[in-house]
């Protein structure tokens, strides 16, 4: 943020056009770079969000999953804030006994 | 005798009205007079315009087409500039032509133009359809022009795409139409923005100048003429750093002196 952001903002101005230019330009290059389309990149959300879950609890009210651009790579960022770890998922054939005494 | 080391420049942008056929025009002239013998090729059959900005309009007896048709040889159809002999245009064909040309004829004109020329310089059409291809067909690299606003940027981009999946580089950038005011005042996207986000080095930056049109109106590019503009003078440097001189490329929104550039600068600065 720049003074002259901060000054747009206490005379209640809208802020410079170039910042948002770029930052608008940015976004819709990360897209045009990827050929993915809406509904791919929701669907992809989704799975994302359904895989992580199961590990962890997330909480996507503070995160998102988007598409960044840089020197003509775009990646695939997901920030996904972590509420705790999920204790792991008994799974039906390993019961703990069975297990002690397997690494026994 | 063929020259192995002639340079084949697509000069291209996606967008079209950006200045990719003012800068081809200018930089032909420049590299002419700076020695280099150079052919500019007119590739936008659709609208072609080269041989008007060059004042050359008059004098055009065949075109690309009846070279490529072999009802001509290259030398008939080459059209000299009388006062900077060095530079030669090849017109571009009937619009029809475009129902048939394929990026192989294009290939055929760039290397008849590379065995008596330095320089081969190609004013793309604007967009990235077959038109584009065919010209982007007969280059080695390419110059992309743009200018600091968003639909140029991301057309530019579409066409930095284009040319990376066919392997033509080196990719250098012409911003084009700048205007310093609007840059200091974070009002038009600053020329790291745009270098930043295509991510090309940037071979000119020019300044948005009314000789521009003067020049046009007389078919007389202002490299041509020794016209000092800011224009001409960037034109005269886009040239010469191609031609390997290292020269650096000045920020005009940065370079302003006095109060009001200095309290902009401050104002730049980032606080957090
Ligand atoms: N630096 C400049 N300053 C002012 N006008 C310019 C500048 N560059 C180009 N123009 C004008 O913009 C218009 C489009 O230029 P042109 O070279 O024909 O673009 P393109 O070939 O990319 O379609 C023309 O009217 C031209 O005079
Ligand atoms: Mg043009």
């Amino acid at each position: 943020m720049t003074l002259r952001d901060v000054i747009d903002k206490l005379l209640g101005r809208q802020p410079a056009s170039a910042n948002t230019a770029k930052q608008r330009l940015q976004l819709v290059l990360a897209h045009d770079r990827s050929d993915l389309n809406p509904e791919l990149l929701q669907q992809m959300r989704r799975e994302i969000l359904e895989v992580v879950s199961r590990y962890v609890e997330i909480d996507f009210e503070e995160g998102d999953v988007t598409l960044e651009t840089g020197d003509r790579v775009t990646a695939l960022v997901a920030n996904l804030p972590i509420r705790r770890a999920k204790l792991p998922a008994p799974t039906p054939i390993s019961e703990p006994t069975m297990e002690s005494e397997l690494s026994s | 005798m063929a020259a192995t080391s002639t340079r084949y420049i697509l000069i291209c942008s996606g967008k079209g009205g950006v200045g990719k056929t003012t800068l081809t025009a200018n930089l032909g002239i420049a590299l002419a007079k700076q020695g280099a013998r150079t052919a500019v090729l007119d590739a936008d059959f659709g609208l072609r315009n080269l041989d008007l900005l060059l004042g050359l309009e008059n004098r055009i007896v065949y075109t690309a087409q009846e070279v490529l048709a072999e009802t001509c040889r290259l030398e008939q159809a080459l059209v000299k500039h009388k006062q900077e002999p060095n530079l030669a245009l090849l017109p571009a064909g009937n619009p029809r032509m475009l129902e048939w040309l394929q990026p192989d004829d294009m290939r055929k004109i760039a290397a008849m133009l590379g065995e008596q020329f330095d320089y081969v310089l190609i004013d793309a059409p604007a967009g990235i359809e077959g038109g584009f291809k065919n010209a982007m067909a007969a280059a080695r690299e390419a110059i992309v022009v743009t200018t600091p606003e968003v639909s140029a940027v991301r057309d530019a981009d579409r066409v930095i795409g284009l040319l990376n999946s066919e392997g033509v580089k080196p990719i250098q950038l012409v911003l084009n139409r700048v205007r310093p005011k609007m840059m200091a005042n974070q009002e038009m996207l600053g020329v790291s923005d745009v270098t930043d986000i295509l991510a090309l080095p940037l071979l000119g930056l020019v300044l948005e100048d009314e000789q521009v049109i003067v020049s046009t109106n007389r078919g007389e590019p202002l490299t041509l003429t020794g016209n000092s503009s800011p224009a001409g003078r960037a034109y005269t440097n886009v040239a010469r750093r191609l031609q390997g001189e290292e020269i650096p490329v000045i920020d005009p929104s940065k370079e302003r002196q006095g109060l009001r550039a200095k309290l902009g600068r401050l104002m730049q600065t980032k606080i957090f």
